[in-house]
């Protein structure tokens, strides 16, 4: 009788100590996986304080979240170009019309980028239009140099 | 904070999903935990960094540092460049990390775990220069495609692990074998399993070395994750893309090596120069090999001001490749008169050495310091940009800071 009536109060027991059980494991389980994500996490933001609220918001003429330029073809860019790589790795290339276009070529031929169809003009346009290259000519002169006094030793 | 606020108003589930994410009981969660993966990342915490670190990509992640922070004649992690081209894979914990060793040419195909590699071979340490092969690459007119590196995709750590012939010995290297291809954990940009971010090598000459090592320890510690934690090949001298981090797996290959990155412009230039913007054909461009002769003043900061009594200590690295470093000078006078630096002999083969001088300045004025080294070849460095190629490599052009004296 006294066994039966410890089954009784043990048995839910049992159960919340085996599901509490399984929780742990998931979530240790999932802990480096998510330590990891977080490496690679808003990765593609250059901002990490752009306004969630408003993701694709505009300030002085700056996509916020990625940093792009607004000018025709900004949204073109950011939902074909920025889901794989960061917008940074454009920004800070210069290119013809030419070179973006073998560049886009070289990412449908070995990185998986899709067929762009009619936007490929677009972003061709939009890039070489807001990313030219300029002339730095054999070695351009030093310069944004911050000047400060050097502390005696 | 914004992100908070849009964490309630979606609904974790819902967010999680649309980073492709699921986390089993999520209902379970406690109320108000922003799981990891949605935390504010701040780079420079996240790889131990430090702030004055240039960031040119967040993903791939892709950061280098500025030349005076290269100071430290042993690079530590928090001024070494990261250079990514895919992403950085999960490593829960390296117990259960294994090394196949495979391909055409190996005699027995075998698989080590790293605990059998730190027990079965000798542990060796080497200070080991690793430059980025696209290092100086923003300079090139017309432009080339990629990270815009400036100076300071270059470090030498101190790696320690074991060699790669003893390994590639312990399995047997048939005849055939001309060349050595990587296979590693990390992830390309577009999730595909099926392929590679990057699975470059070397040729057997190169892994043969007494330097190349398969390194487990990077300054004394577990290799930093964003470098390769816990197996990375270490291959000092050439382009630093032939140091494969995360390495599970490697291929003694009959062939040159066919990976991700081997072919078309990438870590090639044209095997024979060039005019600047040229179109090179496939089979006209040559893997890089060996970096060619480079320094870099790490001491003062450009920018400096100081007074006309006070001599200027300057100090930097000096780096060859393969080869060694001969002679370092310095001018400042755009290169009308050049005049020795005491430089120290590497530490060991293939390691930077380190140079420092004191300038007297003649009158009052702005002045450039310009570094110069010559190879054990007696190749100097150029001042100005060397040879235009497609991809921007090799840039060694003779660093130069500027001073004032007042």
């Amino acid at each position: 009788m006294n066994k039966e009536k410890s089954k009784k109060i043990f048995r839910p027991l049992i159960l919340v100590l085996a599901i509490l059980g399984i929780v742990l494991v998931v979530y240790i389980n999932s802990g480096p996986k998510l330590a990891q994500i977080n490496m690679e996490d808003s990765s593609n933001s250059k901002n990490s304080s752009y306004d969630l609220e408003d993701p694709n918001r505009i300030e002085n003429g700056i996509h916020l979240r990625t940093g792009l330029k607004d000018t025709t073809g900004l949204m073109t860019v950011v939902n074909n170009c920025t889901s794989c790589h960061s917008a940074e790795i454009i920004m800070q290339n210069r290119m013809s019309k030419e070179g973006w276009a073998s560049t886009i070529k070289w990412m449908q031929e070995t990185q998986n980028l899709w067929d762009l169809g009619e936007n490929e003009v677009v972003i061709i346009n939009y890039l070489a239009t807001n990313y030219p290259p300029t002339k730095k000519g054999r070695r351009e002169v030093l310069k944004d140099i911050n000047w400060y006094k050097l502390e005696e030793k | 904070m914004e992100r908070r606020k849009f964490v309630k108003q979606v609904g974790l589930g819902g967010l999680l999903s649309s980073l492709g994410l699921d986390i089993v009981y999520s209902a379970n969660l406690p109320k108000g935990y922003i799981p990891l993966a949605l935390q504010d990342t701040d780079p420079f915490e996240l790889f131990a960094k430090d702030q004055e670190m240039t960031i040119l990509n967040r993903k791939p992640w892709n950061m280098e540092a500025k030349a005076h922070l290269l100071d430290d004649k042993i690079t530590p992690n928090k001024y070494m460049f990261i250079r990514n081209n895919g992403l950085i894979p999960q490593i829960a914990s390296a117990s259960d990390w294994q090394l196949k060793i495979d391909g055409e040419s190996v005699k027995t195909s075998k698989t080590y775990t790293l605990k059998e590699l730190k027990t079965k071979f000798q542990t060796v340490s080497y200070q080991l220069t690793l430059e980025c092969g696209g290092n100086g690459r923003s300079e090139f007119d017309p432009p080339a495609k990629g990270n815009q590196w400036t100076v300071g995709a270059v470090s030498c750590a101190e790696w320690t692990g074991v060699r790669l012939k003893d390994v590639l010995n312990d399995c047997g290297i048939k005849d055939d074998a001309v060349y050595i291809g990587y296979h590693a954990a990390d992830i390309h940009l577009s999730h595909d399993p099926t392929k590679e971010p990057i699975s470059r090598g070397m040729p057997l000459r190169k892994a043969l070395q007494e330097e190349t090592i398969l390194a487990f320890q990077m300054n004394g510690e577990d290799i930093p994750l964003a470098h390769g934690y816990p197996l990375r090949l270490v291959a000092g001298g050439w382009p630093a893309s032939v140091s494969g981090k995360w390495i599970n797996r490697l291929s003694i290959r009959n062939i040159e090596h066919d990976g991700a990155k081997m072919k078309g412009s990438s870590y090639r230039v044209p095997c024979s120069p060039v005019a600047p913007g040229e179109k090179v054909k496939e089979e006209d461009m040559c893997i890089i090999e060996s970096m060619p002769v480079k320094s870099l003043i790490t001491y003062p900061k450009t920018g400096a001001i100081f007074s006309m009594e006070k001599k200027l200590d300057v100090r930097g690295h000096a780096w060859a490749g393969e080869l060694s470093v001969r002679m370092v000078e310095y001018s400042i006078d755009f290169g009308s008169t050049w005049k020795p630096c005491k430089l120290e002999k590497a530490v060991n083969r293939l390691a930077w050495q380190h140079f420092q001088t004191q300038i007297e300045f003649p009158k009052k004025g702005y002045y450039e310091v310009w570094a110069r080294a010559t190879d054990s070849n007696d190749k100097k460095q150029p001042m100005l940009l060397p040879g235009w190629n497609p991809k921007g490599y090799l840039n060694n052009a003779c660093h130069r800071i500027a001073v004032k004296v007042s």
